[in-house]
């Protein structure tokens, strides 16, 4: 028995988001009386796995076999499946960013697990396994109870946090035994996205809607999100437009996130919008209008003219890192 | 080519959730019930290849486990477009169940290309997809923006984190369908609606699936303390309880 967590890399270092799942798994083993391995797949050095044993996995597993260099999901599902059965791992926790959703229903079936997506917290009970999860898009929360004898849960980003609890850290490697036939996908081209700060990732996110007006007012939404560290991200109608790129949308057909902060500029805080921002910490809303829904969801808010608050709170930050 | 859109029934997504006396389940009573937003834009884009001048596809069917009080959101997807309709009669209790239950009649039925909506608006699991794709055997794809047919293979390009792919694949092969894949869902025409009424709707036993999981509770999110109003005149004031009350910045 041990639980197994997936960890994922960015060109070869790990990231909060990884440390948080090994927080979560680490929390379960613990109730468990159980140990936590995590799994790496791609090139990513000894020293920065073993960094997971920070947050108490003490073993670490690396696949590193150039042919799952891109995401396969066939091909990842069998490499999981089998150090899954190689570790006994009668839980296995996965993010729920592209790779979780893309591997872990298939997981699900491989190894006849029942599978929580989504948890927001660790299990509220083993006996029976219960997990809670976000329904209809945040607006309510479900007690999934798991029942076969394998579980498989996806954590939503910034829902546990990191905990920390030292272990030594074991890193081997491992050869998943893959035949040609099991790779199916032939990746073309690919593309990155502009901006430094990924959405799905980004502690402090700006985002603004139709309120801006036209996409040539984005100048200081750009600017303030330089100033924070943070990434940029804008409503619906605001992708669909063009005045953004799509991978910009948040909201119920957009992305979900969970920042620590979250800045909404020119937005009216339609329901589909909130359900993609519910989950951040702090929400600071602007917008002209004392009676927009966003409001109501807002921890701070500024009934003003987003193209005159915009710029005096640039100043405003500036200024207050000057002293 | 036969072509297959997995639909889920879902409440209309300004719908607000409440929940019965004993916590146990949501109160459905008054809900609008609609096509999955994702599944929709799935069935358009679906559309347009079948329209596509030469294209392959000679059939688009969809299909829904669930029960009889579905049946209308069937007929809105015939009435946008689709020729035939499959109700596997089952209250599904999981994902697994459902994915059992289309594998089985996939299988039926074989079709080539199957698209499933990233995620149902209701329970939100992004499983089904990944599921079915996996009891066939299938390729599947997730996160797909864009998809085109070119002879016996499948162009599409897919979202991954900080990117996109562009990807080519084989038949038979399961797309799991997001945003960009169609921008505005088709509304059904007075023609479409009408001949609807015609098209087949077929209802088929359930196989016998079992679930995997079970939702044995429900909670509402505590109610947001009041916005802490903030005057204009006065952004300064903002930016020292963002950095001194709240601690975000
Ligand atoms: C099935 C479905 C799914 C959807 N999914 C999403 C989704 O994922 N994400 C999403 O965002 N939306 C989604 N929507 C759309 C959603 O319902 C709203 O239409 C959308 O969020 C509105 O965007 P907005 O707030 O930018 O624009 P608007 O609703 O036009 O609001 C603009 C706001 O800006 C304010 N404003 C105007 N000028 C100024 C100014 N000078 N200074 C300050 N404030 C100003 C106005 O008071 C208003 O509140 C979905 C809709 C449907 C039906
Ligand atoms: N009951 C169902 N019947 C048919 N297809 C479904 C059903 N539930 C979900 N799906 C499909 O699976 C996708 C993902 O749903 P889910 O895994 O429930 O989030 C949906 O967009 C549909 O394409």
């Amino acid at each position: 028995m041990s639980v197994l967590v997936y960890i994922e890399n960015r060109e070869g270092k790990l990231n909060k988001g990884a440390f948080e799942l090994v927080s979560y798994a680490s929390r379960i083993a613990k109730d468990l009386n159980t140990g936590v391995t995590a799994l790496s797949i791609g090139n990513v050095s000894e020293s920065e796995l073993s960094r997971a044993g920070q947050y108490g996995a003490s073993k670490v597993i690396s696949i590193n076999d150039g042919r799952l260099e891109t995401l396969d999901n066939k091909a990842y599902t069998i490499a999981i499946e089998q150090v899954a059965t190689a570790e006994s791992a009668t839980v296995l926790v996965m993010g729920s960013g592209f790779t979780g959703k893309a591997i872990a229903p298939r997981l699900s079936v491989r190894l006849k697990a029942g599978l929580v997506p989504f948890a927001i917290a660790a299990p509220s009970s083993y006996q029976p396994f219960v997990v809670r999860k976000k329904t209809f898009s945040g607006k309510s929360f479900s007690d999934v109870e798991v029942k076969s004898a394998v579980k498989i849960i996806t954590l939503s980003p910034n829902s546990f946090g990191l905990h920390e609890s030292p272990v030594s850290t074991a890193v081997t490697t491992f050869s998943p035994n893959l035949l040609d036939s099991d790779f199916s996908t032939r990746v073309d081209s690919s593309e990155k996205f502009s901006g430094k700060v990924l959405l799905t990732e980004a502690d402090i996110v700006v985002s603004a809607g139709r309120g801006m007006k036209g996409p040539e007012n984005w100048g200081p939404v750009e600017e303030l999100a330089e100033l924070l560290g943070a990434a940029t991200a804008c409503s619906r109608p605001v992708a669909d437009e063009g005045w953004r790129p799509h991978a910009e949308h948040v909201g119920q057909t957009g992305k979900v996130i969970a920042p620590n902060l979250y800045f909404a500029f020119g937005i009216s805080g339609a329901i589909q919008h909130v359900a993609g921002i519910s989950s951040s910490k702090v929400i600071v809303a602007v917008n002209k209008d004392p009676e927009a829904p966003i409001f109501a969801t807002a921890d701070y808010g500024i009934v003003g003219d987003v193209q005159k608050i915009l710029p005096e709170l640039i100043q405003s930050i500036k200024a207050s890192r000057s002293h | 080519m036969k072509l297959l859109v997995c639909i889920s029934n879902v409440p209309d997504t300004t719908t607000k959730i409440k929940l019965s006396p004993d916590n146990k389940s949501v109160d459905l009573s008054g809900i609008q019930w609609v096509i999955n937003p994702w599944d929709e834009l799935a069935l358009t884009r679906a559309l347009e290849l079948k329209e596509t001048a030469g294209s392959s596809i000679e059939k688009i069917s969809v299909a829904s486990v669930g029960t009889a009080e579905l049946e209308p959101t069937l007929r809105k997807a015939l009435a946008i477009g689709a020729d035939d309709a499959f109700r596997i009669d089952l209250n599904p209790q999981d994902a697994y169940q459902v994915a059992e239950e289309l594998a089985a009649l996939v299988k039926a039925q074989s079709f080539d290309i199957i698209l499933c909506g990233i995620e149902s608006s209701d329970y939100n699991g992004a499983m089904v997809g990944g599921m079915l794709a996996e009891q066939l055997g299938y390729t599947s794809v997730s996160s797909v923006s864009s998809l085109n047919l070119d002879g016996s293979n499948v162009k599409l390009t897919r979202e991954i984190d900080g990117g996109k792919q562009n990807l080519t694949v084989s038949l038979p092969f399961l797309a799991i369908v997001q945003k960009g894949i169609a921008i505005e869902p088709r509304i059904p025409s007075m023609r479409g609606i009408m001949t609807a009424r015609t098209k087949p709707l077929t209802v088929v036993a359930a196989s016998g699936s079992s679930a995997l999981t079970a939702v044995v509770g429900n909670a509402l999110p505590t109610a947001k303390s009041a916005c802490h109003m903030v005057d204009a005149e006065n952004v300064s004031e903002l930016v020292r309880l963002l950095h001194e009350e709240a601690k975000v910045i």
